[in-house]
């Protein structure tokens, strides 16, 4: 028993080293954040605790630079995504679940295909088309955010989830419904999508986190700074406040607060392990 | 496609645009960087998180603080991430101070050609432990407890009785990390964009920045896309090795 005691010490030990390395490029930003202009950010020893304790950074670089546009941006976005992520998997998966049809083979490894597809190996074609529907934000607004969300409105991976969730109903919930007089559309939206809500709570969690995150995208279609989404905006606080470490930190931990709460929200989702590999690579 | 003239009038050029790009040493070079990055990252990513994974899998206190903490550079924005990494990678910043403090010379992590991409590559690891390391602890609940009570039985010490039994149970896992971090290696960006956009000499540059740079910066879609096909073939190999072997089962119609 004790041998297993000191070996827990050991494990300890280690966990914390990991979880510090971790953390700490974050609480060294945060730190810096929080320095006043009367310390050097840059003493040698380097100080952790702020000694010129301050929030000014905070409210000066939330005076020059518009976060809540790029939060609204990247709400717009992400929840566009998520919406169209959420229909169009599951009207994709249920036919492939459930239905016999001609070509449903040729159309499932069709989208088995598409996983071995990179987006930055076809973000070139596919910024052409984008150009050429006009979908970009120097027509307007609105075609900017259907621009940003159309490239990511359906992947394979969630066709792919939904069609197994769809399967892993009974078959005898249909028929009992259609005994009932349900039809084909009604079985799907009262019967069905009620059963396989996990799978789409599942799916939702991810496109979100995906989405937010998503920075090639928008970077390469976005020309107007107020269409900017969050790490879009992040990365120009680089070239705002060019060596301004004390701004550009103060900014990077306003643009990553929203999704710190949302992660330690839905923590169960990430870390249980039952939805092991659910995020794209 | 030659879009030198027009972005929506492109001429069609044939294999120009391939034969450029075999002829071009940056091409070779951009191809050199993302191999390296590939095996340096791999094998880590592939190794460091089962050893997290182990350890949050013994039955010790605080196990869900752990998981958040490791985590938490998952969820995290890239790009705020790389930010972080320049802070700390700065001339005068915290780890140029614990190198000067053990008695070497100040490293221009960002800014020497020799380190640049070891300073990037980290990023890219450090963001990936704990992904990795929730995979892996999926796969260590499968893993039979009777083996590990027969183990404890014969007196094992915690290193032969994971290399006899968790090893060889999660190798299916193990390989499957392999294939999935070497794609996402391919497809790094975010990185290399906000730290060094490539540089200094191209030392750090990798083929998606450069497919970026190319078509962005030096308008040349067509000389880009070649490139895009060549990624696209890399990617498709390691993917038909990933469906062939780990994901069979998942896509049976």
């Amino acid at each position: 028993m004790k041998n297993l005691k000191v070996k827990n010490i050991y494990i300890h030990i280690i966990l914390i080293a990991v979880s510090l390395l971790s953390v700490f490029p974050f609480i060294w930003l945060i730190s810096t954040s929080l320095k006043g202009p009367d310390e050097n950010i840059f003493a040698y020893p380097p100080a952790i605790i702020p000694s010129d304790f301050t929030f000014a950074n905070y409210s000066g670089v939330w005076k020059k630079v518009d976060f809540i546009a790029y939060f609204v941006n990247s709400m717009i976005v992400a929840g566009g995504t998520v919406l169209l992520n959420l229909i169009l998997s599951a009207m994709a998966g249920y036919p492939l679940a459930r239905m016999e049809f001609k070509g449903k083979k040729i159309a499932f490894f069709s989208i088995l295909a598409t996983i071995m597809i990179p987006f930055q190996a076809i973000m070139l074609p596919v910024y052409l088309i984008t150009l050429k529907l006009h979908l970009v934000d120097s027509v307007n607004n609105f075609a900017g955010y259907v621009g940003l969300i159309m490239p990511f409105a359906v992947s394979a991976f969630g066709i792919f989830l939904m069609r197994q969730a769809f399967l892993g109903i009974p078959k005898e919930m249909e028929e009992a419904a259609i005994v009932d007089g349900c039809n084909v559309w009604q079985v799907f939206t009262r019967v069905l999508i009620p059963m396989v809500k996990p799978s789409l709570a599942v799916l939702a969690i991810f496109t979100f986190i995906g989405s937010w995150g998503e920075f090639l995208w928008p970077s390469i279609v976005l020309t107007k700074e107020s269409m900017y989404t969050l790490p879009v905006g992040v990365n120009n606080l680089q070239g705002m406040f060019s060596s301004n470490w004390r701004f550009i930190a103060a900014g990077s931990i306003l643009a990553t607060i929203p999704i710190v709460i949302f992660f330690l929200a839905m923590q169960r989702y990430f870390i249980s392990g039952e939805n092991e590999g659910a995020v794209k690579g | 496609m030659d879009y030198s003239n027009n972005i929506y009038h492109p001429v069609f050029a044939g294999l120009e645009n391939y034969v450029k790009l075999f002829r071009s040493p940056v091409f070779y070079k951009v191809l050199w960087n993302t191999f390296l990055y590939l095996f340096v990252a791999v094998p880590v990513l592939a190794v460091f998180p089962l050893f997290v994974a182990i350890l949050i899998n013994q039955k010790i206190r605080g196990v869900t603080l752990y998981k958040i903490l490791i985590y938490l550079p998952v969820i995290v924005s890239i790009v705020v991430a790389a930010i972080a990494f320049k802070w700390l990678y700065a001339e005068r910043g915290i780890l140029n101070y614990i190198v000067t403090s053990l008695g070497l010379k100040p490293v221009g992590w960002l800014t020497s050609p020799e380190w640049a991409l070891y300073s990037v590559i980290i990023v890219t690891i450090w963001k990936g432990i704990g992904y990795y390391m929730i995979i892996y602890l999926a796969a260590l609940m499968s893993v039979p407890k009777e083996l590990y009570e027969a183990c404890d039985i014969d007196g094992a010490n915690f290193l032969t009785k994971h290399l006899t039994v968790t090893i060889p149970h999660i190798m299916p896992t193990i390989a499957l990390v392999t294939i999935i971090s070497a794609i996402s290696a391919m497809k790094v960006f975010a990185e290399i964009y906000v730290m060094t956009k490539g540089g200094p000499l191209n030392s750090s540059k990798t083929i998606v920045y450069y497919i970026y740079e190319r078509a962005f910066e030096n308008l040349d879609l067509g000389y880009a896309s070649a490139m895009a096909v060549v990624l696209l073939v890399i990617v498709m190999i390691f993917s038909l090795i990933n469906i062939f072997c780990f994901e069979r089962n998942k896509y049976q119609v």
